[in-house]
């Protein structure tokens, strides 16, 4: 393991894309941060800017106005970018998939590194899902 | 010149301070976690990130704007980070130079950083870089007059000497200026204008996260993100070294006065973490409000008590 690929790992700085989702799979993303799960012990950052993002996070499904602005969102994201799709609805559509609003799940759209199912994920499950992800890349 | 430019690059400039701040923003991060009851990042944390942005990450240029003067001012933000870090540290490290450590050439070094993340928020013609650059800049107008008064008082303490040295000689020839009156009170003021200098939380406005998401540096990615992180680590370190120079008897390097020396740095770093940890941010017309009134009178109260030998 490199230098550079162990300070990406021990630094990432996240950016959180709230897709349509029913809310509480972003309440579930907000839980890792609270002292209960404290992810700031891992360096994992929430940041305001995807300018300064390495993990791009996407809860909820696709819909046709979120599409063009999930794309923007991931080109104008400083490579190398990493995503993770949150919850059944990130992942496949979850009970929203034969909505007439749907366009598709998170990988119909750009390119995912890693899923966390679950309807919510619990916040351990997003931290494993974010561990396995890091130790894979 | 071998010296000068060690002096520049290696001890008391960029790679000391830059270390000793990232040290010390790591503490930051760690007292605001232990504040909020949590476990906060590894000691390496501040390196991790300066590295990952470095070497790393891709660095994205604006595409209106100007894209030279956007990556300029990060460059011109750490040269004055740094050209200010060596001449306030090289007296207090007690190094005689040629420069003794002229107040007023300090303190508008001080400014060069502010004063260069305008520029290049301003260069990167983001919109909300532009609110950010617009509030830095009524901040600056806020606390610099106050600032210069502390510097004032402090000069006048010392009986009209402009020189850091010797006001730091002063100082351990006598008793620390903190440890009267109008030193405490000069004091108070001074921790609330190096909040602001440093953007710390009730005075972060230019950068609010919530509202404007990172307001300046918004458009910064990559390599040019991490010099700003390089000038806000050196920054970290000198503006209370600083303070520990003007009032609080600068360093005295000899056998177990050093730990007496890091702990004053540390004390008032770990002042400004427990204000940014227990205020909100804000509005930036309370902040002015704040430091041209109550500050300046209170600098000014200090001035007066001084003039009266207190
Ligand atoms: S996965 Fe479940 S909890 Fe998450 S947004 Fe979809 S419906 Fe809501």
């Amino acid at each position: 393991m490199g230098f550079k690929s162990y300070c990406f790992k021990k630094s990432l700085w996240v950016f959180h894309f709230g897709g349509a989702s029913c809310n509480n799979c972003d309440i579930e993303i907000l839980d890792c941060l609270t002292p209960r799960h404290d992810l700031e012990r891992f360096g994992i950052l929430l940041v305001g800017s995807i300018r300064h993002a390495d993990v791009l996070l996407v809860n909820g499904i696709i819909n046709h106005h979120d599409k063009e602005r999930l794309i923007e969102i991931y080109n104008q994201a400083p490579k190398p970018i990493l995503v993770v799709a949150i919850g059944a609805c990130g992942c496949t559509g979850g009970l929203f998939t034969e909505s007439y609003t749907f366009a598709g799940p998170v990988d119909k759209v750009i390119p995912v590194n890693a899923y966390v199912p679950g309807c919510p994920p619990k916040p351990e499950a997003i931290i494993a899902g974010i561990v396995k992800l890091v130790n894979n890349s | 010149m071998a010296a000068s430019l060690f002096y520049f690059f290696v001890f008391p400039g960029i790679l000391f301070a830059a270390t000793v701040g990232a040290l010390l923003s790591w503490f930051d991060r760690k007292i605001s976690a232990r504040v909020q009851f949590r476990k906060g990042p590894p000691l390496l944390q501040p390196f991790y990130d300066f590295f990952k942005l470095l070497l790393v990450k891709e660095t994205i240029l604006p595409k209106q704007g100007s894209p030279l003067v956007f990556l300029l001012a990060p460059v011109l933000a750490v040269f004055g980070a740094a050209m200010s870090g060596v001449f306030i540290l090289l007296p207090l490290f007690n190094i005689t130079t040629g420069f003794r450590g002229d107040l007023l050439v300090i303190f508008y070094l001080l400014t060069v950083p502010s004063f260069s993340y305008i520029i290049g928020a301003l260069a990167s013609g983001n919109p909300l870089a532009a609110v950010g650059g617009s509030r830095e800049m009524k901040l600056i107008l806020g606390y610099e007059v106050t600032f210069l008064l502390v510097i004032a008082g402090v000069i006048m303490k010392c009986g009209q000497h402009f020189d850091l040295n010797t006001i730091i000689q002063t100082q351990q020839d006598g008793s620390p200026f903190i440890g009267s009156v109008s030193g405490v009170i000069l004091f108070i003021v001074a921790i609330f204008c190096v909040q602001a200098k440093l953007a710390l939380v009730p005075f972060d406005m230019p950068e609010a996260e919530a509202e404007i998401t990172e307001g300046i540096f918004i458009e910064y990615s990559g390599a040019a993100y991490a010099m700003i992180k390089l000038a806000k680590y050196i920054m970290f370190f000198i503006l209370p070294a600083f303070i520990v120079a003007l009032l609080m008897g600068g360093f005295n390097l000899h056998g177990i006065n050093i730990l007496w020396a890091v702990l004053k740095v540390i004390a008032v770093v770990l002042l400004l973490t427990l204000i940014k940890n227990t205020n909100p941010r804000l509005k930036i017309k309370q902040a002015i409000k704040f430091f041209m009134i109550w500050m300046n009178l209170l600098a000014v109260i200090a001035l007066v008590l001084i003039a009266f030998g207190l």
